[in-house]
């Protein structure tokens, strides 16, 4: 009697809905929780087999089965990946990718942000003639496949000399994160009060004036959105690396395929598991520690689209 | 601003196509040939078995993306507990990217040490699950992995066209005696058309531009099996040397694209202009 007391009130609180409570745990709810339950196993599975991996040795991997947890615990497959791995002709680990990712994520982070709020500025205060048929062709930039930009890129970065350097893959991030960083600021600035921008005006600010003193300070939220989309978007990007970033700029994931689809001798697979775990890292951090204002970001950039 | 980003996109896409009119092989040409390109493109074995890897793939990603991810947006609206967490664990596989995808993909269907091992060692070693080296299912594994990764977008989108849908129907319904499933597939799903066209334009541009995750999974193959549009497109442009040709391929590529987006610039137009 007097555990039942103490247990009740928690699980009372848990399904906190009347409604939901009420119904208590019919075959129907039985059945809602093992179609989620089981959803989410075939979800997280490749996680966990990604991660019990990259802990075991190759004895273990040969000898063993995927799903098992590691009987041996070893960092060592870690290591490796970090710092002796082949990525192709060289072979010092992936960590080399790691930084020129950073190098190439962080301009490419910043310049489109700002270049797609100046952008969502001029579109929904100032109106330029053609403002629509600008931002129309802009969007299906969006969606047009990459390839049938690159051959003219390469020749246009080719001409202008910065072929295969870090600028060139900025400039083509830029390029390519332009519409959407665009699309996102217009919508976020169309939905502040237009009597801001007017008084500003009475006061005699200019362009510049009033997007550094009024529009850009109340930018936040949606940089913050911003950053995160276009953080990941880069950090994920294989393409536009592969093609643009050149022979020493190579972002970690053309290295991290390069380790592991060009084999010579047997397939370390915990090593590479491991070297994928660290590719995907930054991302799935970013994920898990901004869920909410990812959702939102992919939400802005696709539903209001 | 937006003037160089003009000329970079219509430029290029301009340029591209001008170029699928000349006979550029490993260097740009200014001799134009017409239509040949086109031709010859579509006499090309490998480009048509892309195409038919792509519609096969397209279609069933898309149907099984928007089945998988209404049916999650559903269930995980029936005032489940540890809604939060289930939401982050179907959709953190989108945060990754195309090529990590692709790699524990191939790691988990390698035959001989991946799933089919598991179920083999379970006591069904006559099991095999070889579909990533076999010629005929490799490009159905492109699904699966790609399936993983999308189907949380969805779901999250689904989702919130579900939350915004006004309550009173369900009381409606309710009264009426309407079983629940009846109510989502005849009246919540209708409703949530916008979604639903907004999730398929989605997708169906991730279909055009599949590419990262062949590469890192089978690498087109085995052999030729799992070919792509846009993996046909850089290999000639890249290895193959026939600068042409991947321009026209690059051509047809955009051509489903702008059908996509049509209608849906059509719609909107006419929707801000009312």
């Amino acid at each position: 009697m007097k555990r039942e007391t103490i247990i009740a009130p928690p699980l009372a609180l848990a399904g906190a809905p009347v409604r939901a409570r009420r119904r208590g745990l019919s075959p129907a709810r039985i059945g809602i929780y093992l179609f989620l339950l089981s959803a989410a196993l075939f979800f997280l599975l490749p996680l966990y087999v990604m991660l019990v991996t990259s802990l075991k040795s190759m004895e273990e991997i040969r000898l063993g089965n995927i799903l098992a947890l590691p009987f041996d615990l070893t960092f060592e497959p870690w290591r490796q990946a970090w710092s002796e791995v082949c990525t192709g002709a060289a072979c010092e680990g992936i960590r080399g990718g790691f930084w020129n990712s950073v190098a190439i994520t962080v301009p490419s982070t910043i310049l489109p942000i700002l270049i797609g709020a100046i952008n969502g500025y001029a579109l929904s205060f100032w109106r330029p003639r053609g403002a629509n048929a600008l931002f129309g062709i802009l969007l299906a930039g969006a969606f047009i496949p990459v390839q049938v930009m690159i051959y003219p890129l390469v020749r246009l970065l080719a001409g202008a000399g910065i072929f295969g350097s870090l600028p060139a893959i900025v400039l083509v991030h830029l390029v390519f994160g332009m519409p959407v960083m665009t699309l996102l600021f217009r919508n976020y600035y169309a939905g502040l009060p237009q009597e801001l921008f007017h008084a500003a005006r009475i006061d005699g600010g200019g362009f510049w004036r009033i997007f550094l003193h009024v529009v850009l300070p109340l930018s936040t939220p949606i940089a913050i959105v911003a950053a995160i989309m276009q953080v990941t978007g880069v950090w994920n990007d294989y393409i536009l690396g592969l093609v643009f970033a050149g022979r020493d700029n190579l972002p970690m994931t053309v290295q991290l395929n390069n380790v592991i689809n060009t084999t010579t001798g047997t397939r370390l697979y915990n090593v590479n598991m491991a070297a994928t775990i660290l590719t995907a890292a930054v991302p799935l951090a970013i994920y898990f520690f901004s869920g909410r204002w990812f959702v939102r970001g992919i939400a802005a950039g696709a539903v209001k689209g | 601003m937006a003037v160089t980003v003009l000329v970079a996109y219509l430029g290029t896409v301009l340029w591209t196509f001008r170029v699928s009119l000349t006979s550029s092989r490993t260097f740009a040409s200014d001799k134009f040939i017409g239509a040949a390109q086109y031709t010859r493109l579509f006499d090309n074995e490998r480009w048509m078995l892309s195409l038919h890897n792509l519609a096969i793939y397209g279609l069933l990603f898309i149907l099984a993306c928007i089945v998988i991810g209404f049916l999650l947006a559903v269930f995980i609206d029936q005032n489940v507990v540890g809604e939060g967490m289930l939401r982050t664990v179907f959709l953190y596989p989108y945060a990754m990217s195309f090529v990590a995808t692709g790699l524990v993909w191939q790691w988990l269907l390698t035959p001989g040490t991946g799933i089919d091992s598991v179920v083999q060692k379970l006591g069904f070693p006559d099991f095999s699950f070889d579909w990533i080296v076999d010629q005929d299912m490799a490009i159905y594994t492109v699904v699966i992995a790609t399936v993983w990764q999308f189907s949380g977008l969805v779901m999250a989108l689904m989702l919130a066209g579900l939350r915004g849908i006004d309550g009173d129907i369900w009381k409606a319904a309710r009264l009426d005696g309407i079983p629940v499933w009846r109510v989502y597939l005849a009246i919540v799903l209708p409703m949530m058309k916008a979604t639903v066209a907004t999730v398929f334009l989605l997708l169906a541009t991730t279909v055009a531009k599949l590419f990262d995750v062949v590469v890192a999974m089978t690498g087109g193959g085995p052999g030729t099996a799992s070919e792509v549009p846009a993996k046909f497109i850089m290999d000639h442009l890249f290895l193959r040397s026939n600068i042409g040709l991947a321009s026209a391929g690059a051509v047809m590529l955009l051509i489903p694209v702008i059908a996509l987006l049509a209608p849906y610039a059509y719609a909107r137009s006419r929707r801000s202009r009312a």
